[in-house]
């Protein structure tokens, strides 16, 4: 029997950008499903689901939206489409193939939340992506789901598509809000959290798009039947984006905890050109690099913990036998000392130092002392900054030293990359 | 009033990009949401964000200029200059770059003849020089023309994408 799907179930039918397409595959029904059942049986679903946020943190979604204080309001929903991390293109694919499912579920979760307004946050690049959005959120309105007196009820919520304009930072979620106040998008200390003072200093809830497309399944099916697609720790399924040296890059929605990275590299067709697995990274540029004994690790968040990495945005990022981890490295850096926002004075200037050693590195032109003050900068990065950009800076870079040290001190002093000198001569 | 480019005053802005943005300000809670939509909507007339489009902008949405600039100088997208009539971003992380992003950026800088970023001679194109994912991994190597995404290129592909652009697209962005 084929797996159930949630995310990607109705692949393939005629139509599902257009509001009329979605309806015919039953679409919406799940709104009116939700306002039947009342706000606090919908919250209750959603803890059953055991759903957890898709963007990379992978917080409990009924925990993080029962943190809302009680009886205050004005209250605000984020959508966070900024998807920006590197590997990760299934929000673009769920935006574009299924934007009504989308906006479903952030119509099912404003509800729930009794939400004034509901806000897209979409990366500026996906400039395509939010004219589909806007298209499908003017469908929305004309049929009488967002705006004043939702479906007869008393219930009022504007839908509102927001475009960034270039910055990675504004996927943090508290960067996401400055930056949707019309600042510079930078994180705020927390706490307080979003869920007490966020948008406008209101209760605010931020969720990823992902994990909004599974509302309309989970108000339809109950929460026991979604999270009974998955495991116990790692409930209902995932859209994992698989690319880098495969045969069939794409994305693909499996079960958590009951599919290896190996089933996943398979559903990518292998390792491309028939080459040797080298590396991957489970889960965007952020996480740390994983080695061919982990390729049965199943993808289940705690799994993965314990091989020493992360799901994260759920980006499979996969390296054959010629790749130079120093090389992977260094991009990486230098993304993250791009993409620094600057507050944080570690994130800032380590990035800078990370990154000009990282060049000389890969250069061959480092010494092996070097590689301790990689250590040292690195050390003096992690944890010691307002969000997880000065921490992820350091977590793939440091877990390729220690996991390819030889080729990170081959590198010291020889005038050039070992491995591509290899790799080119062996071509 | 600042006139770094000489470019055109703000009297002379499209009336339907003031009513845009009075619009967009109506849209929002605060006022002050509205400031990068704002921003868009005179950059999508106009090509860029002459500096005195601070000053439109802060005046409609209750701003200073330089509350104004402060923000619109921290978005990479934003172009403070006029640049070529289409922008062309060719995305050099890491799963691009497994599969070729370098080979085919450098390609494209000789065959634009543009060095390093910047316009080609013809003001067709602009190569963005630092460009970061943009969340097309499963087709890589890819460039972003304007608003859409060509993947899986060949440096010769590119070309052929390019070519046809130029001249199918004379006067701006494709798709508008």
């Amino acid at each position: 029997m084929a797996e159930e799907l949630v995310l990607t179930r109705h692949q393939g039918k005629p139509g599902l950008t257009t509001i009329e397409g979605y309806r015919k595959v039953g679409g919406y029904a799940a709104l009116r499903r939700a306002i039947e059942m009342g706000a606090e049986a919908v919250i209750a679903e959603v803890k059953a689901s055991g759903l957890r946020g898709r963007g990379g943190a992978a917080f409990p979604t009924g925990t993080k939206w029962g943190f809302l204080p009680q009886g205050v309001f004005p209250r605000y929903l984020a959508v966070n489409a900024d998807e920006s991390e590197p590997g990760c293109f299934k929000d673009r694919v769920l935006i574009e193939e299924y934007p009504h499912q989308l906006l479903e579920g952030v119509l099912i979760a404003a509800y729930a939340l009794q939400a004034s307004h509901a806000f897209i946050y979409i990366r500026g690049e996906y400039r395509l992506q939010r004219e589909i959005l806007e298209a499908a959120t003017r469908e929305v309105y004309a049929a009488g789901m967002a705006g004043r007196k939702i479906l007869g009820t008393d219930w009022d919520c504007e839908l509102i598509v927001h475009g960034g304009a270039g910055a990675y930072i504004c996927g943090e979620e508290t960067a996401l809000l400055d930056s949707l106040e019309g600042r510079r998008g930078q994180p705020r200390l927390k706490p307080p959290f979003p869920a007490i003072k966020g948008l406008y200093g209101q209760p605010t809830v931020v969720n990823n798009v992902e994990t909004l497309s599974n509302l309309p399944y989970i108000v339809t099916e109950g929460g026991a039947a979604y999270a009974a697609l998955g495991t116990e720790g790692s409930p209902g399924t995932r859209l994992f984006c698989v690319s880098g040296h495969v045969e069939r890059p794409g994305t693909f929605e499996v079960p958590m905890g009951r599919t290896s990275f190996r089933d996943l590299l398979g559903l990518a067709g292998g390792v491309w050109r028939g080459r040797q697995f080298k590396a991957m990274q489970p889960g965007g540029g952020s996480m740390q690099v994983l080695g061919p004994q982990h390729l049965d690790v199943p993808l289940d968040f705690k799994a993965v913990a314990d091989a020493g990495s992360a799901l994260g945005a759920g980006a499979l990022v996969v390296m054959d036998e010629t790749t130079c981890l120093v090389d992977v490295a260094t991009r990486l850096v230098d993304f993250y000392r791009h993409e620094s926002c600057g507050k944080c004075v570690p994130c800032r200037e380590g990035t800078y130092f990370e990154s000009e050693l990282m060049h000389r590195l890969e250069e061959g032109r480092a010494s092996r002392e070097e590689l301790a003050t990689l250590a040292d900068i690195c050390a003096g990065m992690d944890g010691r900054c307002f969000c997880p950009l000065g921490d992820t800076a350091t977590w793939f870079v440091m877990s390729a030293y220690r996991m390819f040290t030889q080729e990170f001190e081959d590198h010291c002093g020889a005038g050039h990359c070992p491995v591509r000198s290899r790799v080119g001569a062996a071509a | 009033m600042s006139d770094r480019d000489g470019a055109v005053p703000a009297a002379d802005l499209d009336p339907a990009v003031v009513a845009r943005i009075r619009e967009l300000r109506t849209l929002y809670p605060l006022a002050r949401s509205a400031v990068l939509p704002a921003l868009w909507a005179v950059q999508d007339r106009i090509g860029y964000l002459p500096a005195w489009s601070e000053e439109v902008v802060g005046r409609e949405l209750g701003l200073l200029p330089a509350d104004v600039a402060a923000v619109a100088s921290f978005y990479s997208m934003y172009f403070g200059r006029p640049v070529g009539r289409h922008v062309i971003q060719v995305c050099q992380n890491v799963s691009c770059a497994l599969r070729g992003a370098d080979d085919l950026l450098d390609h494209l800088r000789g065959w634009l003849g543009v060095d390093g970023e910047g316009e080609s001679p013809d003001g067709a194109f602009s190569l963005e020089g630092t460009v970061e994912c943009l969340g097309a991994c499963g087709g890589g190597p890819m460039m972003q023309v304007d608003r859409y995404s060509y993947e899986s290129l060949t440096p010769e592909r590119a070309e052929a994408i390019l070519t046809e652009i130029r001249e199918t697209n004379p006067e701006g962005p494709v798709g508008g």
